[in-house]
């Protein structure tokens, strides 16, 4: 099937009995007729948050070590690319 | 990779690495390569490498062993493990100089150092992928160890010697002590040495790993180890680290479980320790301070040392 958006393919997942189509070049999701309302009466019977939405890129994130520094905003990424990150990722 | 400003020592190892480098393009006849394909391409304590042209000629470090080094570069040349390591050029066995093995390889661009965001993480992984599940072609027996664990240990004890006053060694030293010694089993090939400098394009485009004197039979954990502690550390962003080890469980890797650090922790927490510790002992050479990269390994090693008692020795060996 494809996108009616942008015309990438779209796959098909399955969250809790309902098949949902997501987009694997915009992300768009495409529900078929009552799915939608099948997604909100799990919902509405769910005391916790709502299940995660279908994969993107990379849907869990990785978890580091006991000993890792803390990911989510408190990490050091912004070295990513920089020139002294780039020495120590080419160095032995 | 400490690349030369300046041209070669025409008496000194590298200038004999020139000229036999220039000898196997050209034998005795004229050079008409252009003159940025000819030069220094690094000159360090492991090893001294020159290009001329298409080629490279490596003198590997002085002290290394003849047998375990033979069996090495025949690794890197066996049919097996095509596709994995850039095999050396056939039929060429150049005179070792001053006592050091020379070897000659294809010349192939690397991993561009001023944009890592555009490394082949993905094809790094299916290749140590590959070669973790390829056999020893001819049984371990053969082959010598691989060397990360020992490279882990020979960082610490340089730091020892080298920067045992500067403030930040006792951390690095308490965090080491949290590492017990590798049981060294010898089932897979394993690089040795992976990172991002060990990568080249060879005459096709595709990517191969280069540097065969840390190469040999281990636990290929090890392999992964700098990728895993550069995101341990913070440094790699958790989608590159998810990249990297996606592609390679995809490509069948047997080092990376459901959950990697069963298997990554030890050899993770060595190579934070034995990259915080050569930081020590460069950044006291050159009376220089920690730069903020290298800080960031230092408080890791930190995290290392509060996370762990020191592990009580294996009851049985």
């Amino acid at each position: 099937m494809q996108c009616p958006k942008c015309h990438a393919a779209m796959h098909t997942y399955n969250r809790n009995g309902v098949q949902i189509e997501q987009c694997s070049g915009c992300r768009g999701i495409f529900l078929d007729y009552g799915e939608l309302e099948a997604l909100t009466r799990l919902e509405s019977q769910w005391t916790q948050p709502a299940p995660p939405p279908p994969p993107a890129a990379y849907p869990a994130q990785p978890a580091p070590p006991a000993w890792g520094a803390p990911h989510g905003g408190h990490g050091h990424g912004g070295h990513y690319g920089r020139r002294g990150f780039g020495r120590m990722l080419f160095s032995s | 990779m400490d690349t030369a400003e300046t041209g070669p020592d025409p008496a000194g190892v590298s200038g004999a690495l020139a000229r036999a480098a220039r000898t196997a393009v050209h034998g005795g006849g004229a050079c008409g390569c252009a003159p940025g394909t000819v030069g220094p391409l690094a000159d360090r304590d492991d090893g001294t490498v020159v290009r001329h042209g298409g080629l490279v000629a490596k003198a590997h470090a002085p002290g290394t062993a003849p047998g375990p080094h033979a069996a090495r570069l025949a690794l890197a040349g066996h049919p097996d493990l095509a596709g994995i390591f850039l095999p050396p050029v056939p039929g060429v066995r150049p005179e070792p100089l001053d006592g050091r093995p020379v070897t000659l390889w294809p010349y192939g661009p690397p991993v561009d150092p001023e944009d890592p965001g555009a490394a082949p993480w993905e094809e790094a992984a299916r290749l140590l992928a590959l070669l973790h599940r390829t056999p020893p072609p001819d049984g371990p027996e053969g082959l010598p160890a691989m060397r990360a664990p020992a490279k882990a240990a020979l960082a610490v004890e340089r730091m020892r010697r080298t920067a045992p006053g500067h403030p930040a060694a006792g951390t690095v030293l308490a965090a080491w002590r949290t590492v017990p010694p590798d049981p060294g089993t010898r089932a897979y090939l394993c690089h040795g040495d992976f990172h991002l400098g060990q990568l080249v394009r060879d005459f096709r485009g595709s990517w191969r790993l280069i540097d065969i004197d840390d190469a040999g039979v281990g636990d290929p954990a090890w392999d992964l180890a700098r990728p895993a502690a550069w995101f341990a550390a913070g440094l790699l962003p958790p989608e590159v680290w998810a990249r990297f080890l996606d592609a390679y469980r995809a490509a069948g890797g047997p080092a990376a479980g459901a959950d990697p650090w069963e298997r990554l922790d030890l050899p993770a927490r060595a190579l934070t320790v034995q990259t915080a510790a050569l930081a020590l002992a460069k950044s006291t050479a050159e009376r220089r301070a920690l730069d903020e990269v290298e800080t960031v390994m230092i408080d890791t090693c930190a995290r290392i040392a509060d996370s762990r008692t020191v592990p009580a020795p294996a009851a049985s060996p």
